[in-house]
């Protein structure tokens, strides 16, 4: 009977203990992915991510536009960290085409990435607040997101999706007496994000409800490949911004945050830490940054790369996340490939999720920093 | 990939006219780190490995199909690369070959924190792709790094590459009931472009 449907469309038991839930793929926690869920009562013996509700193509569109065109496109899958992603990019094409980027815009690129990393992250937390039914800790990051996001927008001109990436440098320089009012929200934001400490993190249902749930081990998170604050929760050191440091990363002052426990609330508290390290680069860029010169290196129209290709990773709010453009002398790449932290960690998740209960579900599912739309492309 | 006479024409044309471009020197000296772990790949298997470029940082090692498992296994254990960071097919309709390229890191070796080593072999592409049926296939690189999983799943649904030896090869990101050929195949094309 149930056998000969795909996986998934069986929604009656299928024999007498084993019972086929669907989670997704609307939104409600799943976030238009769908996990096929087994339970044996309140236990979960199997799990199947089944991602692709979102993909869109995003490898194949840039095979069609030239470097340049592909910039806001590119920026799709993650628009809350559309710095980030754009990044490797622009690393990978600047590989390509042999430019040199000036000094002014590798701090000014570290700082927007730095802040798109906290755009994310509060967005991130707010999700993981209403997951756990915390909806104080909803409304806090929604709203401190905003001031970010106001700094954001005074540097590119757009609230959530700011192409603000270009090979050669940023689009346009930062505003006047943009560093003082950067230095001023920041000072507040971090202050702000001590708040979360007391109400969230210290919360004791909050740790009853984490701690201890979905545990994966050091050597787990190795083997699978994770990356990022599920790799770095699990006591592996491991931050591309110090391991690989591009552009200005290896000036600046900052720590790599790592956790030993690898639980969900290790998980979800690294991003965090990660925030208050953010806060120390970007005051310390604004710090060290030029206070005038060139932010952009002009290219010629079309311009094109060799027969060559460039791998380049960034650590973004999720994780590594590389880009592998091939080039074959025309001024369109040959093949673009977005090698994304939300599609690697997603191989744990039937590691974490089996064995279970139920309700635990969501803790761990958005503890491993998902971006589905990411994923999928 | 191969031809260099196109390297050079294309990068000095791309220099000539641009003010603000600096040229990288294409002839500088090999990072002597990178050298030092192509030969070692290079020595244990002799001509079955090629070289295919030394860059900071990034070391590319091209082979058969025959032999990647080999190859890959020794990399895992003799040089400590433990992770795949990402799996790529590469179409290239006009010499008949799909080109599947494993990006490989490593976690636990903190010299190799930088690098980034290039595994890529060359398979036979079929015009009338049959997937999982045709002879665009080659085997499975699972038992060998845990963590190419979801990446190859992608790839057989993508391109067409079958992975032998992979213990799931459903789709992943594509619908169930997806008819036409693999989408990141060069002669599938989108609408009006």
């Amino acid at each position: 009977m149930a056998t000969s449907l795909p996986p998934g469309i069986q929604l009656e038991k299928a024999d007498d203990r084993i019972m086929t839930l669907n989670v997704g793929p609307q939104h409600p926690g799943s976030g238009h992915m769908r996990l096929i869920i087994k339970v044996d009562g309140d236990y979960i013996v199997s799990c199947d991510p089944d991602p692709g509700y979102v993909h869109r193509g995003e490898e194949k569109m840039a095979e069609y536009r030239n470097y340049i065109q592909n910039i806001p496109h590119l920026e799709r899958p993650v628009i809350h960290d559309s710095c980030n992603i754009l990044y490797p990019y622009c690393l990978a094409v600047e590989d390509l085409l042999g430019i040199e980027v000036p000094e002014r815009a590798k701090y000014i690129r570290v700082i927007a990435s730095e802040l798109n990393r906290s755009v994310y992250t509060l967005y991130w937390l707010a999700i993981y607040g209403i997951f756990l039914g915390h909806s104080t800790m909803f409304m806090w990051p929604a709203g401190d997101r905003e001031f970010c996001i106001d700094l954001l927008e005074a540097m590119s001109g757009a609230r959530v999706t700011h192409a603000y990436f270009v090979p050669g440098g940023v689009r346009n320089d930062v505003p006047a007496n943009f560093e003082e009012r950067c230095l001023r929200q920041i000072n507040y934001f971090e202050k702000r994000l001590k708040e979360y400490e007391d109400i969230f993190y210290q919360n004791p249902v909050l740790k009853q409800r984490t701690e201890g749930t979905g545990v994966l081990s050091r050597m787990d998170a190795i083997r699978l490949g994770t990356t990022g604050s599920v790799l770095r929760s699990a006591g592996v050191d491991f931050d591309i911004r110090k391991k690989e440091p591009y552009d200005v990363y290896d000036n600046l002052d900052f720590q790599t945050q790592v956790l030993k426990e690898g639980d969900s609330y290790a998980r979800s508290r690294v991003p965090y830490l990660d925030m208050l390290e953010s806060c120390r680069i970007i005051k310390d860029a604004l710090k060290k940054m030029p206070k005038s010169g060139s932010v952009r290196t002009k290219l010629k129209p079309n311009p094109k790369g060799g027969n060559d290709e460039a791998y380049r990773r960034v650590e973004s709010g999720r994780g590594s996340l590389g880009m592998y453009v091939v080039s074959d002398g025309k001024p369109e790449p040959y093949r673009v490939k977005i090698s994304v932290g939300s599609f690697r960690n997603l191989i744990c998740m039937p590691y974490l999720l089996k064995g279970e209960k139920l309700g635990n579900m969501p803790a761990v599912y958005w503890s491993l920093n998902y971006w589905p739309v990411e994923a999928d492309r | 990939m191969s031809s260099e006479q196109t390297i050079d024409e294309k990068s000095s044309e791309t220099v000539t006219n641009k003010p603000g471009v600096i040229k990288k020197d294409a002839s500088a000296l090999e990072p002597q780190f990178e050298k030092s772990i192509a030969e070692k790949v290079v020595s244990k298997f002799g001509t079955i490995v090629t070289v295919g470029f030394l860059k900071p940082n990034r070391i590319r090692i091209n082979t058969k199909k025959e032999n990647i498992v080999d190859v890959a296994t020794f990399i895992r254990d003799e040089l400590n690369f433990d992770h795949a960071e990402s799996v790529t097919g590469v179409d290239y309709p006009k010499t008949k070959e799909i080109e599947v390229v494993y990006h490989l890191g490593s976690y636990t070796e903190p010299q190799l924190a930088k690098q980034i080593l290039t595994l890529a072999t060359r398979i036979q592409r079929e015009d009338v792709p049959n997937p999982g049926n045709d002879n665009t296939r080659m085997p499975s690189l699972r038992d060998v790094f845990y963590s190419v999983e979801f990446h190859e799943r992608e790839c057989f649904e993508m391109l067409g590459v079958y992975f032998e030896g992979h213990p799931d090869n459903r789709r992943l990101l594509l619908p169930e009931d997806w008819a036409d050929i693999p989408p990141f195949r060069k002669d599938f094309s989108i609408k009006g472009r």
